[in-house]
């Protein structure tokens, strides 16, 4: 399988990523570690004209220690993330999600900001950036600016992100005393989840993040709510796809997804002292 | 960019996948296309030190980066002490999987050299083999680390 025939360009900074974009508008499409598109242009389900490679952008690869937050650059691959004693001892929930990706070469090339520029409902990482209350740093030809991980993914496949944008960081709230859970479903080690739960308990917050529950990744907010109001795991799990609309396919009815999360929810809370 | 120390030059699409200017370009027949779409790991080798699936690399990305196949282990007649590893533990039985697998395998004792079994069955999650149930190829990796199975 082949990609279709378009126009590469490089990037070697983030000023000259942003000026090939507003270049080429809707006709490019960015390249990190290339593992999401480069599996869909080569099913032709993408045919971008132009490829922006951002890849080699090495100042938009880092971990920092903000105080609060952490910031994490955008081009920062899967294994450095999961490896990294700064993420490893403040943000556990995101080192355990990030493990669950693909395999050890796709966590080689992958990179954060590759996989929630992607937006796929069926991705580990946007379940616990939803969790953990992420925020996105965005540079455009207009300047930065600020988006709440709530405010971040707007359908399938579809993020705010506008065409001329970047994603330069995720800035994700330390909680070294949380408590956490990542669970998948799958039947094979490397499928994606058939659903999946980011859960994450610091003192009396909660956060519930959904893997494949809708058509773009969502938090249990229903679920969330009952955690704050006292409610036992039990009782609250069963909440976990209230308003939720999950798909149906050839690996699960929406009827067993939303079984799956209440189960997942469930074992997520108990794991996280609930 | 350099195959295995040796500088490959070539003028190719933007589209060309590594896999293939590995193979077309620089014809190294060693690494394998198996499922062409990053599940199986055939094509794995080694870009800047790291194993990646090279069906799903393009090859301008490797522009000028450092590529290593299963033909640049052996130092001539010497094979790669991975390499030893699969021959005596009888680590293959059709070989297709193989070059991949060792290439995943030699990523993996550089960053865990001395794994566990759990460990070196879940460092290579990302290399199937249908033939021999993975239990040799497991003993190879434990014995070319020096760890005991």
């Amino acid at each position: 399988m082949i990609p279709a025939a378009f126009d590469y360009q490089r990037a070697d900074s983030k000023e000259q990523a942003i000026s090939l974009l507003k270049e080429h508008g809707d006709e490019a499409k960015l390249l990190a570690g290339g593992h999401s598109l480069i599996p869909l242009m080569k099913y032709r389900l993408a045919a971008p004209g132009v490829v922006v490679d951002v890849g080699r952008i090495d100042e938009l690869s880092y971990v920092r220690d903000e105080g609060n937050y952490l910031a994490i650059g955008a081009l920062t691959r899967h294994r450095e993330i999961e490896t990294n004693e700064m993420v490893l001892a403040n943000s556990g929930l995101l080192a355990a999600a990030t493990q669950q990706v693909g395999d050890p070469q796709v966590r080689h090339r992958g990179t954060i900001g590759g996989a929630l520029a992607h937006g796929d409902p069926a991705s580990d990482i946007p379940s616990a950036a939803l969790a953990l209350r992420a925020s996105f740093i965005i540079e455009g030809p207009s300047g930065e600016r600020e988006v709440e991980v709530d405010d971040f993914f707007t359908g399938f496949l579809e993020t705010a992100l506008e065409p001329e944008e970047l994603l330069t960081e995720i800035r994700v709230p330390k909680s070294p005393n949380s408590k956490w859970s990542f669970q998948k479903f799958n039947r094979r080690a490397q499928d994606w989840a058939i659903v999946g739960a980011s859960v994450l308990i610091d003192d009396n917050q909660c956060g519930v993040g959904l893997v494949n529950m809708d058509s773009k990744p969502v938090r249990a907010l229903a679920l969330e709510e009952a955690i704050r109001s006292g409610a036992s795991a039990e009782e609250a799990s069963q909440l976990a796809a209230e308003g939720l609309e999950p798909p149906s396919d050839l690996n699960a009815s929406t009827e067993y997804r939303s079984h799956l999360a209440c189960v997942l929810t469930k074992r997520g809370l108990q794991e996280s002292g609930k | 960019m350099t195959i295995n120390d040796t500088e490959v030059s070539a003028e190719v699409e933007p589209r060309t996948l590594l896999v293939h200017f590995i193979r077309e370009q620089a014809s190294l027949k060693g690494t394998n296309i198996g499922c062409d779409s990053s599940s199986c790991g055939a094509c794995t080798v080694h870009l800047n030190g790291e194993s990646v699936k090279s069906c799903t690399v393009l090859a301008v990305q490797a522009d000028e980066q450092e590529v290593t196949t299963i033909e640049g282990l052996a130092d001539g007649e010497n094979l790669h002490p991975m390499q030893e590893a699969f021959r005596d533990c009888h680590a293959l039985q059709c070989g297709y999987c193989t070059p991949g697998m060792v290439m995943a395998a030699i990523s993996l004792l550089d960053e865990v050299p001395t794994p566990t079994e759990l460990e070196v069955r879940e460092g290579l999650e990302g290399n199937l083999c249908r033939c021999t149930g993975y239990h040799n190829i497991v003993k190879a990796v434990l014995q070319a680390s020096g760890s005991k199975s």
